[in-house]
C-alpha cells in the first residue's frame, strides 16, 4: 500500500480527489486553507480539471457546490467554522433541496481560538440542518471518510458535513492511499429544487423521513466502534478526543468512539447499560454530552464539560483528558520564570504598519475617533504598538459598525478593512453606507492578496476603485495612496480632510504584502532560470 | 521506543524545515510519526512550536503531554524556556543561544541562561555564528538540527543527513551541500556524540 505523510487537511483533499471529486469551492480560513491548496497543486486534480479557484466568500462557495451537485458531479466545500455562519442560508436549505452529485461540507473548527474569534462547534449546524456528520479521529480516517461521505450523500440525497478541529487539520501522519475512482458523468437533476412553500414543505417532510436511515448508518458505521473491558466507567469519545482517551487509558477502558452522526442512540443505550457511568469527551462544545444526558434520563450519571469534569472552554489536550479520567501522569515542571509573551505582530515593512502609523496620528488629533477593524493581519493593529482598533467582530463588520455608530452620533467613525475581506462581506455594507450618505471614512488596506492565510488570490484584485465607484462612492472622495513610512504624514492629512467631508469617503492604501512580494520574486527568478 | 520532541522558535526562523527533515528520516526508517504544527496568525513574528512524536508503536495523541517531552529543540533561548512544563524529568534542551528580541519586555539574557543551565541536560550554541562560519547564514536551523542529532537517537545522524539531501534536492545540489555542512558543524558542536 502506498503511504504518504499528510496533514489532516491534505488527507481530506486527497481523499476527495480519489473519491471522484469534480470541484472544490472555498474561501481561505485557518485551519481549513490547506485542503483547497492541496487540490490546486495536485497533478491528478489538474489532469481531471477539478475546479479549485478560490471563491469570494463561503456563501458563494456553498452555492456553487450545490450547483455542481445539481449537475450530477461530486463537490466539496471547505471553510473555517465561522464560515458556516456566512454560508448558513445556503447550507441549511441545501438539506431541504437535497443533492444529486455527492456534496460534502468541511467545517474546520478552532477550539481554543488559535486563529479565530470564537470556538463555535459545527456539529450544531449539522444537527440543525438534519444532515449527517463525520468527525475523524486521525488522518487516516480523514482520508477514508471522504469516499464514504460522498457515497452516503449520493445514496441519501443529503449534504454531509465533515467536522475537523485544528489539531487534526494541522497535524501530519502517514496515510495509506487507495486508488482514485472515476468522476461522475454530467447528469443534471430533473427534480425541482424550487423551495416555494408548497414544494419546500414536501421536501422538509422527506428530509425528516430520512432521519431513521441516517441514524442507522451511524449505528453500523465502521467509524463508530466499541471497546469493552468490563463494567464501571464508560467513555464516549468523539472524533479526535478518542486519541487523547487512548493515550491516557491504552486498552484498559470501556470506550464508545463516535465519528459518525446523527448519534447512534441504540449503541449508546447498550453501552450505558453495561457501564455504571458515562464520561463524554468531545472537542468543542458539549453537543453530545447534552444529547446523551437527555437520552439516558436524569438518573443516569453523565459527566463531561457541562459538569466541570473537563474544562468548559478551550481545546482538549492529553493533559486535561488524562486528568478527567484519573489516568497516571508525570508532575510537570513549573513554568519558567524568565519568560515573556511573544504575540504575533505585523511584519517589518508591511504596508498595514504605515496605515496604522497614520491612524495613530488621527486618534491623537481626534480623541472621540473610533476605528472599527475587521478580520485579517491588520487586526493586529489592535495590539501594541498601535492599539488603534475599537472593534473586530466578523468579516465586513468594520464598515457597517462604523455606519451604525455614525448614525448614533459618533464622529469620526473610521473603518479599516482588507481587500479580500472587503469583497468577502464589505461591499454590501458600503452600499448601505452610500445609500444613507453615512458620515464615515473607510480605509480599504489593499495588499493585493489574502495575507493572513498565506497569500491566496484576492477576489477583487485590480477592481477596488471600480467596485467603489459602482457602489456609488463619489469619485472626488475615493483615493488611492501608497502606504510607505515616508507617506505617513500625507496619508494622515488625507484622512483628516476626508473626516471633514460629510459623507462616505474611501481611501485605498495599496502596496503588495511583503510575504507574497518575496514569493513572487522567487517565482520570477525561478522562471528566468528555467 | 518513543521520542517526543518539541521544536520551537519565533515565526519565520525555520523550525518547520527541521520538522520536515526529521519527519522524512523517521518515515524512511519505518517509524510511526505525528507532527502537529501551528499555522495562521501566530506565524507573524510570534512564538511558534511543533510537536513531533516518533515511535516504534502506534501513536494516538497529536500533542505531547506535560512532563513527557524527551527533547526540546529551540532556535532561541527564551522560547526553549516556554515549554519547560512539557519537558520530562530527564529531558534535554538543545537551543540556539542568541536572543531574538522583537518585544519590549524581553527578560535579561543572563537570567535566561541561568535558568537553562539549571536543567539536567542542556546544549546551547550561537547557531547563527556557526552557520555564518559554514558559509550558510540561512542555515542556523541546520546547525541546530545537527546539534540535536545525537539526542534524537530513534533516527541516526546518517539517516538525518540523507533526509536533508532528499528534502532539499528540489532546490539544487549547492543548497544540499551547504545545509549538510551546517548540519555537520552542528553535530561536531554537540557535547554528546
Amino acid at each position: 500500500m502506498n503511504k504518504k505523510l499528510l496533514l489532516g487537511d491534505e488527507a481530506i483533499a486527497l481523499g476527495a480527489i480519489n473519491a471522484g471529486l469534480s470541484g472544490v469551492y472555498a474561501y481561505p480560513g485557518t485551519p481549513s486553507t490547506e485542503i483547497t491548496e492541496f487540490i490546486q497543486h495536485n497533478p491528478l486534480a489538474r489532469q481531471r480539471d477539478i475546479k479549485s479557484q478560490w471563491c469570494t466568500n463561503e456563501k458563494t462557495a456553498m452555492e456553487a457546490a450545490l450547483g455542481m451537485s445539481y449537475a450530477g458531479r461530486r463537490a466539496l466545500v471547505c471553510m473555517k467554522h465561522v464560515g458556516m455562519n456566512v454560508c448558513a442560508d445556503a447550507f441549511v436549505n441545501s438539506a431541504i433541496t437535497g443533492v444529486n452529485g455527492g456534496l460534502v461540507v468541511v467545517a474546520a473548527d478552532d477550539p481554543s481560538m488559535h486563529s479565530s474569534q470564537n470556538e463555535q462547534d459545527s456539529r450544531f449546524y449539522a444537527k440543525f440542518a438534519l444532515v449527517p456528520t463525520f468527525e475523524p479521529s486521525n488522518q487516516q480516517e480523514a482520508y477514508d471518510m471522504m469516499s464514504v461521505a460522498f457515497d452516503l450523500s449520493e445514496k441519501m440525497k443529503v449534504p454531509v458535513v465533515m467536522r475537523i478541529v485544528t489539531r487534526l487539520a494541522h497535524s501530519r501522519a502517514a496515510v495509506a492511499i487507495g486508488e482514485a475512482i472515476e468522476q461522475n458523468e454530467f447528469n443534471a437533476s430533473n427534480d425541482r429544487w424550487v423551495l416555494l412553500p408548497a414544494i419546500a414543505r414536501q421536501k422538509y417532510v422527506s428530509l425528516i423521513e430520512k432521519q431513521p436511515q441516517l441514524e442507522e448508518a451511524a449505528e453500523t458505521s465502521q467509524f463508530n466502534t466499541m471497546e469493552k473491558v468490563g463494567g464501571g466507567k464508560g467513555i464516549v469519545a468523539c472524533g479526535i478526543a478518542y486519541n487523547y482517551v487512548k493515550e491516557a487509558m491504552g486498552n484498559s477502558a470501556n470506550i464508545l468512539k463516535i465519528s459518525q452522526y446523527p448519534l447512534p442512540q441504540k449503541a449508546i443505550k447498550q453501552f450505558a447499560a453495561d457501564c455504571a457511568e458515562i464520561i463524554v469527551v468531545e472537542d468543542g462544545q458539549p453537543v453530545v454530552e447534552e444529547d446523551i444526558k437527555k437520552l439516558l434520563g436524569a438518573d443516569y450519571p453523565v459527566r463531561g464539560r457541562l459538569t466541570g469534569l473537563l474544562p468548559r472552554t478551550g481545546e482538549l489536550t492529553p493533559d486535561n483528558v488524562a486528568a478527567a479520567l484519573s489516568a497516571e501522569t508525570t508532575t510537570p515542571r513549573d513554568p519558567a520564570k524568565n519568560l515573556a509573551p511573544r504575540p504575533p505582530q505585523l511584519c517589518k515593512g508591511c504596508g498595514h504598519r504605515d496605515v496604522y502609523g497614520a491612524l495613530v496620528k488621527i486618534i491623537e488629533d481626534y480623541p472621540d475617533a473610533r476605528v472599527f477593524g475587521d478580520i485579517g493581519c491588520y487586526t493586529l493593529g489592535a495590539l501594541p504598538p498601535f492599539r488603534a482598533l475599537a472593534s473586530c467582530v466578523d468579516m465586513g463588520a468594520s464598515i457597517t459598525m462604523a455606519k451604525g455608530a455614525a448614525d448614533a452620533g459618533l464622529h469620526p467613525a473610521i473603518a479599516v478593512i482588507g481587500d479580500s475581506t472587503f469583497t468577502h462581506s464589505g461591499m454590501t455594507g458600503l452600499l448601505d453606507a452610500v445609500n444613507a450618505n453615512a458620515d464615515i471614512t473607510v480605509i480599504i488596506s489593499d495588499n493585493l492578496t489574502t495575507g493572513m492565510t498565506g497569500g491566496q488570490d484576492s477576489a477583487g484584485l485590480n477592481k477596488y476603485e471600480a467596485i467603489c465607484r459602482g457602489l456609488g462612492v463619489d469619485p472626488a472622495h475615493l483615493h488611492v495612496v501608497t502606504p510607505l513610512p515616508k507617506n505617513i504624514d500625507a496619508i494622515a492629512q488625507l484622512i483628516r480632510d476626508e473626516i471633514d467631508y460629510k459623507g462616505v469617503s474611501v481611501i485605498i492604501p495599496r502596496r503588495e504584502c511583503i510575504q507574497t512580494a518575496a514569493r513572487h520574486a522567487r517565482e520570477a527568478a525561478r522562471k528566468k532560470q528555467a | 521506543m518513543k521520542k517526543d520532541i518539541i521544536l520551537c522558535g519565533v515565526g519565520g526562523q525555520g523550525i518547520l524545515s527541521i520538522a520536515t527533515i526529521i519527519g522524512e528520516a523517521a518515515t524512511k526508517a519505518g517509524l510511526h510519526l505525528k507532527q502537529a504544527e501551528v499555522h495562521g496568525m501566530s506565524q507573524r513574528g510570534g512564538d511558534v512550536q511543533s510537536n513531533l512524536r516518533l515511535s516504534t508503536e502506534t501513536i494516538y495523541s497529536d500533542l505531547i503531554s506535560k512532563g513527557a517531552t524527551d527533547l526540546i529543540i529551540s532556535m532561541e533561548p527564551m522560547e526553549a524556556l516556554r515549554y519547560l512544563p512539557y519537558l520530562s524529568p530527564t529531558g534535554t534542551v538543545v537551543t540556539g543561544s542568541q536572543p531574538f528580541v522583537n518585544i519590549p519586555n524581553y527578560p535579561d539574557i543572563n537570567d535566561i541562561y541561568a535558568e537553562l543551565d539549571a536543567l539536567p541536560s542542556v546544549e546551547k550554541l550561537d547557531i547563527e555564528s556557526v552557520a555564518k562560519d559554514a558559509g550558510n547564514p540561512k542555515g542556523a536551523n541546520m546547525v541546530l538540527l545537527g546539534m540535536a542529532a545525537p539526542y534524537i537517537e530513534i533516527v541516526t545522524t546518517d539517516q538525518l543527513r540523507q533526509a536533508i539531501a532528499t528534502v532539499f534536492e528540489r532546490k539544487g545540489s549547492e543548497i544540499v551541500t551547504a545545509n549538510l555542512k551546517a548540519f555537520d558543524m552542528g553535530v561536531e558542536s554537540a557535547t554528546k556524540n
